[in-house]
């Protein structure tokens, strides 16, 4: 077990998640470096989406530890571990469809925005200021898609289509400025276009961000390849393969666990 | 039928003016006029012109103007008030009615933070404005306490006794939530009925309100005009009324409102941005109760008189009745669902003995025609604010 450097962001040990007598996660050890996107790739029922729910709260692990920056989140409920710098989208949208594209988006920068009820029914116009800076990164943000979201920030979220409410959801979960973003199938439901795009759009915002870590679970392998910069596979819940995607891609485990023994 | 809000064309102004004198012209219609036919009457014009309203795109038109011209919504309403207020000078019955509806509608205010905002479904309402009344009436036996503290006290009161019983509801979800509301608004009932430190069925007598020396019961005399004793409750019960839309309203437009509308809508991405679910519930909870206790110690005071027949599980049902017949979730539709509910079978008295089946049909009829309530929840834009 090596011990912490500074270069690990993420840092997972003994990492075990069971759900009765079934091992989601079993034994997991996983370091995801500042800096680079990790892809995480397996068989539907690996244990991928449960290594993000895990890290991020909405399920708790049932052994094993987590650190994030140095800092035990283990035992930590979700809605403290946002304010270490972790946000995420879902395999799933889970954006408000009743809710305005900027209501979605604010929630991404909820821990930085005042709470009291003073402040949000009296102090209007401190509130009215809060709301125009959110508003200036919000556009500037869906700038980066290249598209006409930044004019569509106060449509209701359930009038975008599918790809643009992903971009919405990758908009919510950068807002925070956070450290380490969890994409959980960012391409689900789109078309191999639409993949491509987003695909594109990813790197741009990387590259405009600069620094940030991602964690990536994808099973259009086009996409692992042109994003990550390492990538690990997980079966039944353990890692059996790490490395450049080109490397694990030509391993026979992965390839077994893909396909079947031949 | 929703507002072309995008298009930035400022509309007209009159369709505010024509909305605001029809409202209240017919709102002292259906108070003053006691023929069952011309009632009959009156209330099929009401209708009739509401749907064509509606239809024709006249309440949308309405909409735009009360957006755009708040300050003007505000004084018009206000002077409307004023003018039903002078009209209706010396019926006692119909200002106790009005009275009657404006602290329904105010408890409503505070259900449509709990359920139309935070989703937290609270069938108790009735049992929080009981014990906010119990609290009026015991305070009043004790003395010493002027009456805005006592009525404040209300408030307080049902806000405590919710604090116990959020710990069941955070514990549950959605209709298992709402049983826990439910079990509660009958316990309360059965225990004020078998307690006689509480009056038991027969109930408790309280005197009627005293604010800052001024005592409730006295007519009011001004510019050689006599107005009932009733009006200070119209007015008091009015101002309340007011104050809460405003806050509620802020409430709407606000971070609070938008994460309390994120709690309803997602817990799971509510929690992994940060939200803590308990803290949002809790707050909403607080806020609904403290209208409901504060609005019951008012009736209890206004009425003079509270039995535990007073705050049944009916009344809770009907609560929660006005909230889903205005529109979940848009704090204007209680205000005309609340006349309809409180007023109407007051005033249609050859049903009287058949109210729930009024209700039932009533609000059925309703909600087949506007499913999402008389006045349908708008998406929250808040561009306003975004960009002053």
């Amino acid at each position: 077990m090596t011990s912490l450097s500074n270069d690990v962001l993420l840092e997972s040990r003994g990492l075990t998640v069971r759900f009765g007598g079934l091992f989601a996660l079993n034994e997991l050890n996983i370091d995801v470096r500042n800096g680079e996107v990790l892809g995480l790739i397996g068989p539907n029922g690996s244990g991928k989406t449960t290594f993000l729910n895990v890290i991020s709260g909405v399920y708790s692990a049932s052994a094993g530890k987590i650190s994030l920056g140095g800092i035990d989140i283990t035992r930590e409920k979700a809605h403290n571990i946002s304010s270490y710098g972790l946000s995420r989208t879902f395999q799933r949208s889970r954006l408000c469809l009743s809710l305005s594209v900027f209501d979605n988006i604010a929630l991404g920068a909820q821990r930085t925005l005042n709470n009291g009820l003073w402040h949000n029914v009296v102090q209007r116009k401190a509130f009215a200021a809060e709301a125009r800076k959110i508003a200036e990164e919000a556009r500037e943000l869906l700038g980066v898609f290249n598209t006409a979201l930044p004019d569509k920030l106060f449509d209701p979220a359930i009038s975008l289509g599918m790809i643009d409410r992903r971009r919405v959801e990758i908009c919510r979960a950068l807002i925070g400025k956070p450290k380490l973003v969890l994409l959980d199938e960012p391409s689900a439901g789109m078309t191999h276009d639409e993949t491509d795009q987003v695909v594109d759009e990813i790197l741009g915002i990387r590259k405009s961000l600069g620094g940030l870590t991602i964690i990536i679970v994808e099973h259009e392998m086009g996409l692992i390849e042109r994003v990550t910069d390492r990538c690990v596979v997980l079966n039944y819940g353990k890692k059996i393969c790490e490395g450049k995607f080109r490397d694990v891609a030509a391993d026979p485990v992965v390839r077994e666990a893909y396909l079947g023994q031949a | 039928m929703t507002p072309t809000s995008r298009t930035l064309a400022r509309g007209p102004v009159w369709p505010l003016f024509v909305a605001v004198a029809f409202a209240a012209v017919a709102l002292t219609a259906l108070v003053l006029i006691e023929n069952q036919k011309l009632l009959g009457a009156a209330l099929a014009i009401t209708a009739a012109v509401c749907f064509c309203a509606a239809r024709f795109g006249g309440v949308a038109a309405t909409e735009v103007a009360a957006s755009e011209n708040p300050w003007l919504l505000r004084g018009l309403l206000t002077l409307a008030s004023l003018a039903v207020i002078f009209v209706l000078r010396d019926d006692n019955f119909g200002l106790l009615m009005l009275a009657t509806v404006l602290i329904y509608a105010t408890i409503c205010l505070g259900l449509t933070v709990q359920m139309g905002y935070a989703g937290l479904t609270n069938f108790a309402a009735a049992a929080f404005a009981g014990t906010g009344g119990y609290t009026a009436a015991m305070l009043g036996q004790q003395g010493g306490l002027p009456d805005a503290l006592v009525l404040v006290c209300g408030g307080l009161v049902a806000v405590f006794i919710g604090s116990l019983l959020i710990l069941p509801v955070l514990r549950t979800r959605g209709h298992y939530g709402a049983l826990t509301t439910m079990a509660f608004g009958v316990m309360f009932n059965v225990f004020l009925d078998a307690n006689d430190f509480f009056g038991g069925p027969q109930g408790l007598k309280l005197p009627g309100i005293n604010l800052f020396g001024w005592d409730f019961t006295n007519d009011i005399h001004i510019f050689g005009l006599v107005l009932s004793s009733y009006v200070n409750y119209v007015i008091l019960t009015g101002i309340l009324t007011a104050l809460a839309m405003i806050f509620v309203g802020l409430l709407d437009r606000s971070w609070v409102g938008v994460w309390f509308d994120v709690v309803r809508l997602d817990e799971t991405a509510a929690s992994v941005f940060g939200l803590k679910i308990a803290y949002w519930k809790v707050l909403a909870f607080t806020l609904g109760n403290f209208l409901a206790g504060l609005m019951g110690a008012v009736y209890a005071k206004m009425t003079g008189f509270i039995a535990p027949a007073n705050f049944t599980f009916g009344d809770s049902l009907v609560m929660v009745s006005i909230v889903i017949l205005g529109g979940i979730g848009n704090r204007w539709g209680v205000l005309p669902a609340a006349l309809i509910v409180v007023l109407l079978p007051e005033k249609l008295q050859f049903i009287q003995e058949y109210r729930l089946i009024f209700y039932a049909v009533l609000v059925i009829a309703i909600l087949t025609m506007r499913p999402d309530g008389l006045v349908a929840r708008r998406v929250r834009k808040l561009h306003t604010e975004a960009s002053a």
